[in-house]
């Protein structure tokens, strides 16, 4: 589903991921760990197609396509969703029209007839208890005056509504308190299904213990210097990234 | 270039959608401006004899005026003595039916996407329609009519209440305010005209669809409203132009006059050919508005959605004569590619306890200039007045200019005055948000302005807010960088 060999990426001439390779098969969960800094949101804003990042060396495919080449809504609409780790707030944009907007847009893209206001609305009732979304917060604007677990909360909700092929969720357990964790870890694990990838970006290993992984990475400096399964995490939790900085000289 | 900027560059050059021109039979008079073309005007049109008087004390004193040149705008030289100053479709028929009506005519209203057939249906908008000048077709008349309202072409105003007219002409603007409405009372050839009576709520949305048609012909038209005691209407003004290369002048002037409690709101979505890319042909856009609350507890508010002409020299204002008078100023101007805009409001408070609002936001795209210029003026028996101005500036690129120009003036201590100002640049940010979501940049712009604009955007009547958001949509397409 998603391959990616040898990525090098820089920001403004400094590079950031030095060879990265990584593979996501349909129905796997990644999780991807690693100090703050050591470029996990790098990673997950080039595969988004985020501009500034300059891919200066290696190649992503993705669903057999090379993915560099696709702007970012192509790339949203072939069904690669980030779930951002600061969701952006857009002023005056109400919830409803922004969502309703990018459903259509991905409907349209699939050859589907776009929903009509009452349709969406609906549609969105159902997806919203899934996460526990409190309905105020779709008649405001976009992200405003949410708090930092309800934008959380909405990024998943947008992957409800959505319903990507790969979901990339960057730091989607920070400033969450555990309860707003088991909801967003279920919701993750509802939206599961064996054609569907996941990869999950975090600092801490408790998400984990609700989205069990399938593999877990530790990116380090730009490296994924160390790939295993769950218990890779746990590990982890028990020694610190001291234990990784270490072993990595220094 | 980034990708952004090609996109952005893009539709940026996407034309001007309303870009036509319809071949529509006119009446021009000679270019070149003198006494006798005054005479010929006010002739041509069968005006009462005071309309004389007004007409040349008005180009007298403009022969002795000087174009403004204090706005943050470059106006090439303009040669009034090479425009013709009058243009009136040939025959000036009476339709019973669209049947009879001018197919030509009808095609115009059909490219703007506003058929006259839909304008009848459309619930509780009246049209009159002005095409170069003279009001060809005007609906819903007699409806108004039987509660005592007169909304008509200035024209069939000047034969019909003359008196009125005479009454109230010239009050909010004097002829001679300045060049452009010294220029507009001497030559103005026709516009609208507006009265409710004492008491009368006025049940529709009143509407006018102005039209630039003739090559040449400079526009001038006039609009007059007034609101009698414990009267309330909505008026709204809309208007598009044909794609045009030469420059064309337009100097309109609008007053508005509410007795005693007594509301008048004044809409706007102006959408002139703002010229190409380059900044070539487009409209000179002069606007004298202004309102004078004149009535104890009257309320006039302007609210505009500014996004064409080449150059935008308006201010719409309100002068809070009577005590307890509100006075407000809603405010969307758009400008991309070579456009330039110098708009914003006056308030001048006289009365006590007069209460004024101007919210500005200006979104500067392309190439473009977009100046707020504001006067709040308490004069010192304004007693425990209050003014609150919010001048919000969105920059789309780094080659775009916004400027803002407050002038505060307060004459007494118990008044307060209050002005906000901000200037931001578009969210790439955001725009990547709404890209991740499958909506394309073009859109997505779209979208941020329009939450941006909201404020001033709901203050329109419903079914003008949608044209106008397809509008300040439109009109940005690509223009990010
Ligand atoms: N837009 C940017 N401009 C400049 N530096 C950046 C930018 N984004 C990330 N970086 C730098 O790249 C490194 C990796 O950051 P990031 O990918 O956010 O790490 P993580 O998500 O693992 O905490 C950091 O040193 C950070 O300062
Ligand atoms: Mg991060």
């Amino acid at each position: 589903m998603l391959t990616i060999k040898d990525l090098y990426v820089s920001v403004e001439g400094t590079e950031i991921l030095k060879g990265i390779n990584l593979e996501v098969k349909p129905g796997e969960i990644h999780a991807i760990m690693g100090p703050n800094g050591s470029g996990k949101s790098t990673l997950a804003n080039v595969i988004a197609g985020k501009e500034e990042y300059e891919v200066t060396h290696g190649s992503i495919t993705y669903m057999g396509e090379d993915l560099l080449e696709q702007s970012p809504e192509d790339r949203a609409k072939a069904g690669l969703f980030l779930s951002f780790q600061y969701p952006v707030e857009i002023p005056g944009v109400p919830m409803v029209n922004f969502l309703k907007t990018a459903v259509n847009e991905h409907r349209k893209h699939r050859g589907e007839k776009e929903l009509t206001a009452g349709e969406f609305l609906k549609f969105m009732r159902e997806k919203m208890e899934m996460v526990d979304l409190h309905a105020q917060l779709t008649n405001r604007s976009v992200n405003e005056g949410f708090s930092g677990g309800e934008k959380k909360k909405n990024e998943i909700f947008q992957m409800a509504l959505l319903e990507p092929k790969l979901a990339i969720l960057d730091e989607t357990d920070s400033g969450l308190d555990i309860d707003a964790l088991k909801t967003v870890a279920h919701g993750v694990n509802a939206l599961r299904t064996p054609e569907n990838a996941t990869i999950v970006v975090t600092h801490y290993q408790r998400l984990l213990d609700y989205i069990i992984p399938d593999y877990v990475h530790v990116l380090y400096q730009g490296k994924i210097v160390k790939s295993a399964g769950k218990e890779l995490a746990l590990q982890l939790e028990e020694k610190g990234y001291d234990w990784i900085k270490q072993e990595n000289g220094n | 270039m980034t990708d952004q900027d090609k996109i952005l560059a893009e539709v940026t050059q996407s034309e001007y959608k309303y870009g036509f021109f319809s071949d529509i039979e006119t009446d021009i008079i000679d270019i070149g401006l003198n006494e006798d073309v005054v005479r010929t005007i006010w002739e041509k049109k069968k005006e009462p004899d005071f309309m004389l008087e007004f007409r040349l004390d008005a180009f007298r004193k403009w022969q002795k005026m000087k174009m403004p040149d204090w706005a943050y705008l470059k106006v090439p030289p303009i040669d009034f003595q090479s425009i013709s100053y009058y243009a009136a479709p040939k025959k000036k028929p009476q339709y019973e039916s669209l049947d009879e009506v001018d197919p030509e005519l009808l095609e115009t209203f059909n490219k703007l996407g506003i058929p006259l057939e839909e304008q009848k249906h459309l619930a509780g908008v009246a049209v009159d329609a002005v095409i170069d000048s003279v009001s060809v077709k005007t609906t819903f008349k007699e409806v108004l009519a039987e509660q005592g309202i007169i909304f008509c072409s200035f024209s069939d105003a000047l034969q019909e209440h003359p008196d009125l007219v005479r009454k109230y002409l010239g009050q909010s603007v004097p002829v001679a305010d300045n060049f452009f409405a010294a220029l507009n009372s001497a030559v103005f050839s026709d516009g609208s005209f507006c009265y409710i009576p004492e008491g009368v709520k006025c049940p529709m949305e009143l509407s006018t669809y102005f039209r630039i048609n003739s090559a040449n012909t400079g526009q001038f038209e006039r609009t007059l409203i007034v609101a009698d005691n414990d009267s309330y209407v909505s008026y709204l003004e809309g208007c598009t132009a044909p794609m045009r290369d030469e420059n064309q002048l337009h100097a309109a002037v609008v007053e508005i006059i509410a007795l005693d409690r007594a509301e008048v709101k004044y809409s706007t979505v102006q959408n002139w050919y703002p010229g190409d890319k380059n900044g070539k042909g487009g409209i000179y856009n002069f606007v004298t508005k202004r309102g004078v609350c004149r009535g104890v507890s009257s309320k006039i508010s302007w609210t505009q959605v500014e996004t064409g002409s080449a150059i935008t020299w308006k201010y719409p204002s309100c002068i809070l004569l009577g005590d307890n008078s509100v006075g407000e100023f809603n405010s969307v101007a758009v400008t991309n590619n070579h456009q330039q805009a110098d708009t914003g409001s006056k308030m001048i408070h006289i009365g006590k306890n007069t209460k004024s609002t101007i919210i500005s936001k200006g979104i500067s795209a392309g190439k473009s200039d977009n100046s707020y210029r504001g006067l709040v003026k308490v004069l010192p028996g304004a007693t425990n007045s209050r003014n609150f101005s919010q001048c919000d500036s969105l920059l789309l690129n780094d080659t775009c200019g916004a400027h803002t120009f407050p002038y505060i003036e307060v004459g007494n201590k118990s008044s307060i005055v209050e002005h906000e100002a901000t200037t931001s640049k578009i969210g790439e940010d955001q725009i990547f948000y709404c890209n991740q979501r499958g909506i394309d940049t073009e859109k997505a712009i779209g979208m941020i302005v329009n939450g941006y604009a909201k404020e001033v955007l709901n203050k329109l009547p419903m079914e003008f807010a949608v044209e106008a958001q397809k509008l300040l949509q439109i009109s940005l397409e690509g223009s990010v960088g």
